[in-house]
Order: structure tokens, then C-alpha cells, then sequence
């Protein structure tokens, strides 16, 4: 680390408290920080707590779920300390977030101009006409030539791809430090998912500003993240630049997803999968939380979890193979 | 915007034009006349009378002869004179308790928004609390319990044994007038009220914190969070209008259960509304108080939808442009 980082996460643990008693720990003891200006992305299977993770550093994480320890340090300031009141000062001005489903992300009920003018006059000290004259100009940065407009329009008008861009448009109205952008090109179509992370690059170079970028598709990693945190059962198993992930891959879990991503360099018959699926959170296993799918697999796995080590320079990861 | 409206009122016409149909039939249907209601059949008179006066009132005439004398005049606001109350017009007798009746629904209806709205919302905020269990308690009880019998155990414990609120009639001294008898009248109206709206205001409630927890689950309730609104912000603006798009709905049709739950209500409480006369009408066979009642319900609930569909599509962007 070179610089102080914008955003610095520290032993992050946010569990769910279900029936039963039994506690889900979605994140379970997370460390991984951001610099100014860069893209960070974590990857994992569906369960892997990559989500939480993102809503826990907006603390929208709903109950029965509960951050329960660690430090969310935004330029210096731990954000786990905030009241409510504070918190929703930050949300949408330093932080901005933008989801996977854009179909249902945008209230029905109010015009895309109300909503993103909501967003500019909570946090800046604006009339409503500035607010509107913002709003258009940046439905027409992200990309829409009629934005006059689209403010009077309604979500349900608009398609995927456009509120989409809509959201984008909201999230960066306020100059965010940092964009979490959760699966955000995950639900459209395959020729609209570029358009969008091509997009969301373009504003990171606009406003520099710093993309934690969720999702589970490497493709989308190798394109657009400077680093790379995969995560598996709620926590890091590897952590390293971007290149090194594809060409000097360590955990078995890490090799396991990119197996199974198609290629067209390699003569492949089938595709590569990991076999089984994520244990519940509930339910990891005694060691390894890997273990029960890992081809690996030895007998030290199965009593005690591997700590996260860095085995080479700036590149960390938790599996006993390396130590 | 208007288009949709337009429409709607156009649906409206033929609805009206079925209602009226119906509403001849059953009265055709139902068994006796008017001359042989409890009240008129006196076994000392001439049969040949009797069918004089049939003749004479056009009661033998063809059903659509029939139909189209009714429905023309009623166009008119002209149901003819009742048959039991002699020389009096249906619409002097329908007129005298109509403005009763209203006021008892519009009564009911406030008190069921200002009391199920809040609890609803507050039971969705809070599930599980301790209110939103009485709640839940106390909507079943107000599901279960038949009108009729919760206006008796109204009166016998709030009028009779705590004298707290009149068990029946409009006003406690007739023909006064000014602010006195505006309270006097609410006075009145507050067991019959409460009675009638009960079962909705169980229903509301229900509906109210159902709509409100999904909303609160929702997507862009998330987004909305996360782009730093206020709690209160969340609930009244983002929450609360997506909520009430159905409870909208279901106040369109509340307008029609109020009116017929009225009818039992009124009984209870002696109430001089449209629902008393309904019924003593129906008993004494007077068939155009029947028809005219029956009609001006009918098309208080038709009216009571179409301001429904009007009120949906202010609050709903998405059911305007379809």
C-alpha cells in the first residue's frame, strides 16, 4: 500500500440470525481495502456473502442480519460509528450504489427526473430548477440523446438496458467517491451488458471515482477490475491483481471458476464445473469451508480453516496447499 | 389520461343498462304485489278489487311494456308513488333517508381509514410487536363477529349500561339546527359507525400491513436507502403510495358493502336510512321503493368503481398509457 486507501474494511463479519437459533455467517471475518480512483472486483458463486458484503459497507443490511463486528473506514472515518442520520448523509453523496435487477430498482410511482432530483436536493443545497437542469445533463452524459424527456417518464417506459442507465445516472449524481456497483449488468442482455460496464468505466474516468465491482463472471473481472477478491463462504480465499488471477491462479476454488468458463484457446469437450454448491451459511464445514468440494483436498483441510497469507507478493490466499 | 377515463365511463353505460334489467327482473320475480303485501291483503275484500287496481296500475300490462315505463321515468328521477305510504312518491321517501344513509357510510368509512391506515402501517413497521399482535387479534375478532350481533353488545354495553352514546335515531331533539345538532348526529352516529365499518377496518388493516411489508422489501425501497433517504422519507413517499394502490381498489368496492352492510346496521340501531325502508318495503311488497332503492345502490356501487379505477390510475402511472 502505497497511498492511504479511500475505503478500508477490516475483519468484517455481518451475520444472520435465524429460527432455530442458528446463525448464518454471510461474512465471516473480511479484510480488503480500495484506493482512490480504482475498480475492485469480488467475485464469487450466489451465497458466497459478496452482496452482504457490499450492503454491510452501506449498512442496508435488514434484520434478521447484523454487522456484528469489524471497521468500515471511509477516508478515515469508521463508518460502523455513524448514526442512522449521519449514515444517510453519506449513502448516495461519498458511497453510491447500484443494483443487478433495474426492473424493479426504480419506484413504479415517480418519473425518473423526481427520482433522481430527490437524490441531488437530499445532498446538495440546490433549487429545484438546478436540481432539474442536473438531472438532464447527466441522463444525457449516461447516454440518452432525449433527455428532456426521459425525466418526465415513468420506470415502466423505459427498458432494461435504459433504467440501467437511469440508475447509473442517479447514483453518480452527487460526484460519489465510490461506486458499489452489485451484478450490474447480470440481468440484461448480453449486447446491453457491455454498453453498461463500458458506461460505468467511462464515468470512473469522468469523475474518478472507485468501483467496488460485484459479480460472478471473470469475463467481466479481466475487462474492467484493476484487483480481484474471490470470495467463498463468506470469506477471501484469494486476493491479487487482476493479470495474476488468470495467470498465476492459486486456490483451487479460484481455478474451479475459471474452468468452467468457456474458452477458445483451450480444446475443451465439456466445460469444467465445481462440483456440489456453496454449504449454507449456517452449516460450513469444520475446516476449509472449501473442503467438502475441493479436488485437493488433504487431511489438515478438514480440521482447521487455512489462513489468508500472502505467498507472493500482493498476492494472498487462504489454502494449506501454499503453506 | 382522459382517454382512460373516457373509457371507463363509456363501460359505464352498458353496466347501468344490465343493472336496470336485473334489478325489473328479481323485482318481477319475487313472489305477490303490492296488493297482496301483509299490510293490504285484507281477506274481507272483493278479489275483483283487487284486480281492478292491478289493471289500473299497469301491473298486468307486458313485462317490457312494463320495464319501459319504469326505466323511462326513472331516467327521469321519477320511480312513481309508493304503494303502501299513500300519495308519497318513491323519490320523497327515498330522498328523506338517502342523505342518512351517506352519512353513515362516509362516517363508517372515516373512521375505518383514520383507525386501520396507521395500525396497519405500524404493525408492518414493527411485525411481531406486541400491537401488531393485537391487531392481527383484534382484526379476526372484527372478521368473525356478524354485524348484527356486535351493534347489540355496541348497545347494551356503551348506551345501555354506560350511557355513553344514544342506541338509536338520527337526532336526539328533531328540527334542531346550527353546530349542536351537527355533533348531535355524529353523537348518534358512533355506535351505528363503528358496527358497520368493524369488518373493514379488519380488512384494511390486514391489506394495509401486508402491502406495507412487501413494499418495505422491495428493490427500489433498497435503492432508495441506499441513495440516502430518510426512514421518513422511505415510508411516506416511496412506501406509502405503492401501498395504497390496492387499498384503492378495494375502497371501490368498500362503497358497496357499506351500503348493503347498512341495511342489517340500520336495523339494529333503528337508523331511518335507505336500509330500514329497504326492508320494511320489501315486507310490505312495495316494489318502486324496492326497484328504486335496489337501482340507486346499484349505481352507488358502479360509481364507487369507477372513482376507484379514476383514484388508480392518479396513483398508478403504469395503468394511464395501457
Amino acid at each position: 500500500m502505497t497511498q492511504n486507501p479511500l475505503l478500508d474494511v477490516e475483519g468484517l463479519k455481518t451475520y444472520f440470525y435465524l429460527e432455530d437459533n442458528q446463525v448464518a455467517k454471510a461474512v465471516d471475518g473480511v479484510d480488503f481495502y480500495i484506493n482512490p480512483g480504482e475498480t475492485l472486483a469480488i467475485v464469487g458463486e450466489s451465497g458466497s456473502g459478496k452482496s452482504i458484503t457490499s450492503l454491510s459497507i452501506m449498512q442496508l443490511i435488514n434484520k434478521p442480519g447484523k454487522i456484528i463486528d469489524g471497521t468500515i473506514t471511509l477516508e478515515e472515518e469508521n463508518l460502523l460509528k455513524k448514526t442512522g442520520k449521519q449514515m444517510s448523509k453519506i449513502r448516495g453523496n461519498d458511497i453510491a450504489m447500484i443494483f443487478q435487477e433495474p426492473m424493479t430498482a426504480l419506484n413504479p410511482v415517480y418519473t425518473i427526473g423526481n427520482q433522481i432530483m430527490e437524490t441531488i436536493r437530499k445532498h446538495k443545497n440546490v433549487s429545484k430548477k438546478e436540481a432539474q437542469e442536473r438531472a438532464i445533463e447527466l441522463l444525457r452524459v449516461v447516454g440518452f440523446p432525449r433527455a428532456e424527456e426521459i425525466i418526465n417518464e415513468y420506470p415502466h417506459q423505459l427498458s432494461g438496458g435504459m433504467r440501467q442507465r437511469a440508475m447509473i445516472a442517479m447514483a453518480i449524481s452527487c460526484e460519489p467517491k465510490l461506486l458499489i456497483a452489485d451484478e450490474p449488468s447480470t440481468a440484461l442482455d448480453v449486447t446491453i451488458q457491455a454498453q453498461i460496464l463500458d458506461l460505468l468505466a467511462e464515468m470512473k474516468e469522468r469523475l474518478d471515482m472507485a468501483i467496488l465491482l460485484i459479480t460472478h463472471d471473470l469475463g467481466v473481472v479481466a475487462e474492467y477490475a484493476d484487483r480481484v477478491l474471490v470470495m467463498y463462504g463468506g470469506q477471501i480465499v484469494e486476493e491479487t491483481a487482476v493479470e495474476q488471477i488468470f495467470e498465476n491462479t492459486k486456490h483451487p476454488y479460484t481455478t474451479g471458476l475459471l474452468d468452467s468458463l468457456p474458452s477458445l484457446e483451450k480444446d475443451m469437450k465439456r466445460l469444467g464445473a465445481i462440483k456440489g454448491t456453496v454449504p449454507p451459511a449456517h452449516s460450513f464445514p469444520k475446516g476449509c469451508r472449501f473442503s467438502s468440494r475441493c479436488p485437493h483436498v488433504m487431511e489438515r483441510c478438514l480440521e482447521s480453516n487455512p489462513d489468508l497469507n500472502e505467498v507472493e507478493s500482493n498476492h494472498k490466499v487462504r489454502c494449506y496447499l501454499y503453506n | 389520461m382522459y382517454k382512460y377515463i373516457i373509457r371507463r365511463i363509456l363501460v359505464f353505460i352498458p353496466m347501468l343498462f344490465a343493472l336496470t334489467v336485473i334489478v325489473f327482473t328479481l323485482a318481477q320475480l319475487a313472489p305477490g304485489d303490492a296488493l297482496t303485501g301483509q299490510s293490504l291483503a285484507d281477506p274481507n275484500v272483493d278479489p275483483e278489487v283487487y284486480e281492478q287496481q292491478r289493471e289500473a296500475l299497469g301491473l298486468n300490462d307486458p313485462l317490457p311494456v312494463q320495464y319501459w315505463h319504469w326505466v323511462s321515468s326513472a331516467a327521469q328521477g321519477d320511480f312513481g308513488d309508493s304503494l303502501v305510504f299513500n300519495g308519497r312518491t318513491v323519490m320523497d321517501l327515498i330522498e328523506a333517508r338517502f342523505a342518512n344513509t351517506l352519512y353513515l357510510g362516509l362516517f363508517s368509512l372515516f373512521i375505518t381509514i383514520i383507525v386501520s391506515i396507521p395500525i396497519g402501517i405500524y404493525s408492518a413497521r414493527r411485525p411481531y410487536s406486541l400491537l401488531d399482535y393485537g391487531a392481527t387479534g383484534f382484526g379476526f375478532l372484527g372478521l368473525a363477529i356478524p354485524n348484527f350481533f356486535f351493534g347489540l353488545i355496541a348497545i347494551y354495553f356503551l348506551s345501555i349500561q354506560l350511557g355513553w352514546f344514544p342506541a338509536q335515531g338520527t337526532l336526539s331533539s328533531p328540527g334542531a339546527a346550527g353546530f349542536g345538532s351537527f355533533l348531535d348526529r355524529l353523537h348518534h352516529m358512533v355506535l351505528p359507525g363503528i358496527t358497520l365499518g368493524l369488518a373493514g377496518t379488519a380488512t384494511y388493516m390486514r391489506y394495509m400491513r401486508s402491502e406495507v411489508l412487501d413494499v418495505l422489501g422491495s428493490d427500489y425501497i433498497r435503492t432508495a436507502r441506499a441513495k440516502g433517504m430518510t426512514e421518513n422519507s422511505v415510508l411516506y413517499k416511496h412506501t406509502l403510495r405503492n401501498a395504497l394502490i390496492p387499498i384503492i381498489t378495494l375502497m371501490g368496492f368498500e362503497i358497496g358493502v357499506l351500503l348493503s352492510g347498512a341495511v342489517i346496521t340500520e336495523q339494529v340501531f333503528q337508523y331511518p336510512g335507505l336500509g330500514t325502508l329497504f326492508i320494511s318495503s320489501v315486507t310490505n311488497r312495495d316494489f318502486p321503493v324496492v326497484m328504486a332503492i335496489a337501482l340507486i345502490l346499484g349505481v352507488l356501487i358502479l360509481i364507487g368503481n369507477l372513482l376507484a379505477d379514476i383514484f388508480y390510475s392518479i396513483v398508478d402511472p403504469r395503468i394511464r398509457y395501457d
